[in-house]
């Protein structure tokens, strides 16, 4: 099993600092999966053309194929302008329709403030829908004062990712056994 | 309809066409060479012809996994090889190609093949093209239409003098040799969505629309807005062709067609749109209602029937090599097209 952890922002520090502890947990938990973390912080990402996202070069050719080659994802997302930041929309651009179709997709959010708590209902989810994804229904909200220096202090938000690995990694075996399944009910 | 050579009298044409994909065989894992592949598309060509069927088209795409970029060369060899079959692109990137050059290859293929030549230009579904032959794809749009109307200019008129953005202008220009008789059926290649069909309705040009899966019902609205809109121009609907193109596969029973054809559809999908074809959709696929044209010859048979209901098309051509499909097998998909499904569908369309 692969997953990717994907850090949606090239700037500010709460949703990396998460995603760490994320990080830190599932190898913890599951040493036998394979946990890839992609940072946008720290790769060269072109604007979404319209290609293939296989014709691209570079930083922006490799993000795109280890997030495709994945069974899952566990994306990390910062709150800008009651939105999702530009840099993750784009990496949805550079995708195709049914991108996400068989993966299962996990979700943390950061926001300034609590009043940003549907932001993943009203504008992450509807794009992950369409993109085909299995979502995991319930996501980690992080604000603010659960960060102390580059650290989470809030042990409530510590149990709440350990059950976001949990969940992730529990659906995408469940969801291989129903392909496994369906696939059976098959005669091709 | 006798002006783009169609007789409505002999039921709907029925073809073959490649995009000239040049990948792997999942049952085998291996790639013929490109050479092999050219070789083989000429030779299919001469077996449909052989066959009796009414079409044979090739079209160009400019990219890795593809083997037919000089597409009016195979064809030219394609003519010379085949005696009563029509010729034609499917497509010729008109957007990344000079009209005037397009017109005097197919017109020299006209008169090759004794007038069997036709042109079927469209704006490309993968963008290689524009990098390779120095075009943006930011002027997708206007590329096409520009020298969509210069092509049926130079169709329509002896003399050409005309003006544009993308090429240098044509000042009383004869554009040699002339085609056998003086004219070529010219078509647009539309995508499934209405917007191009539209397109092609204003001007009034035949339409070719592919259909590559799911409900068929969901081409009825281009379809539909392609004869409103040659209406509202002051066409007769009746007297402009639209054909219709799908994958195809057949085999003596529904399952071995499935069986056989399922790794070509997913591996093939897989290199050219980064994802597979899903089993639960292709499973649906057996469905008279559904455009993926694969079982049986009864089934497609079906199928072809409950597609004329709703377009009334002149024509469908079949893409039987798709994704690596080895040469036997699109050789029994020809003879069984030619001996089963063909009659059929041409005996419930004479008019």
């Amino acid at each position: 099993m692969k997953v990717v952890l994907l850090a949606g922002s090239n700037v500010g520090s709460k949703t990396r600092t998460a995603m760490d502890y994320t990080l830190k947990i599932a190898n913890e938990k599951y040493p036998e999966v394979e946990f890839t973390l992609l940072d946008l912080a720290e790769y060269d990402m072109v604007f979404s053309d319209g290609r293939n996202y296989w014709e691209y070069e570079g930083d922006t050719k490799y993000v795109t194929e280890t997030i495709m080659a994945a069974d899952a994802l566990i994306i990390g997302t910062p709150t800008f302008q009651a939105s999702i930041p530009a840099t993750l929309k784009n990496i949805f651009d550079l995708l195709p329709v049914n991108a996400f179709r068989d993966k299962i997709v996990g979700t943390l959010v950061t926001a300034g403030t609590s009043k940003h708590y549907l932001m993943v209902e009203q504008q992450l989810k509807p794009i992950l829908a369409y993109m085909k994804a299995q979502i995991v229904q319930t996501y980690v909200f992080i604000e603010e004062k659960d960060f102390y220096r580059k650290e989470i202090v809030n042990d409530d938000v510590l149990f709440r990712i350990e059950r976001l690995v949990e969940d992730t990694v529990d659906l995408t075996e469940t969801y291989a056994k129903i392909q496994e399944a369906k696939d059976a009910m098959y005669d091709f | 309809m006798e002006k783009y050579r169609i007789d409505q009298s002999k039921g709907m044409e029925f073809g073959l066409y490649s995009i000239g994909d040049h990948l792997l065989n999942p049952h085998a894992g291996e790639r013929i060479s490109a050479q092999q592949r050219i070789q083989e598309i000429i030779e299919a060509g001469k077996l449909a012809d052989e066959a009796g069927l009414d079409v044979f088209a090739v079209g160009e795409s400019h990219q890795e996994h593809f083997a037919t970029q000089a597409h009016t060369v195979i064809l030219g060899a394609v003519a010379q090889a085949t005696k009563n079959i029509k010729i034609a692109s499917s497509a010729t990137v008109l957007s990344v190609s000079d009209p005037v050059r397009v017109y005097e290859d197919f017109s020299t293929l006209d008169l090759i093949s004794n007038g069997r030549a036709e042109i079927v230009a469209g704006r490309g579904s993968r963008v290689g093209a524009y990098d390779l032959l120095g075009y943006d794809v930011r002027d997708y749009e206007e590329l096409f239409e520009e020298k969509l109307e210069l092509l049926m200019k130079i169709n329509d008129e002896e003399k050409v003098t005309w003006e544009g953005q993308f090429r240098a202008p044509l000042t009383n220009a004869k554009v040699l040799p002339q085609p056998e008789n003086g004219h070529l059926p010219i078509w647009r290649a539309v995508g499934g969505p209405p917007g191009s069909a539209i397109k092609a309705g204003y001007a009034g040009i035949p339409m070719m629309l592919t259909t590559l899966g799911g409900a068929a019902i969901n081409f009825k609205p281009s379809v539909d807005a392609y004869r409103e809109a040659a209406k509202q121009s002051g066409f007769d609907p009746a007297t402009l062709p639209i054909a219709t193109t799908s994958l195809f596969y057949t085999a003596e029973n529904s399952q071995d067609a499935m069986r056989e054809f399922y790794p070509h559809l997913n591996v093939g999908m897989s290199f050219l749109r980064g994802a597979g074809y899903p089993k639960q959709q292709f499973a649906q696929a057996i469905d008279y209602r559904d455009a993926l044209m694969v079982g049986s010859p009864q089934q497609i048979i079906e199928k072809m029937h409950h597609q004329y209901e709703l377009y009334g098309q002149q024509r469908f051509l079949a893409e039987i090599d798709f994704g690596g499909v080895p040469f036997e097998k699109i050789a029994k998909n020809i003879e069984l097209i030619a001996t089963e499904i063909m009659p059929a569908v041409k005996k419930f369309t004479a008019k």
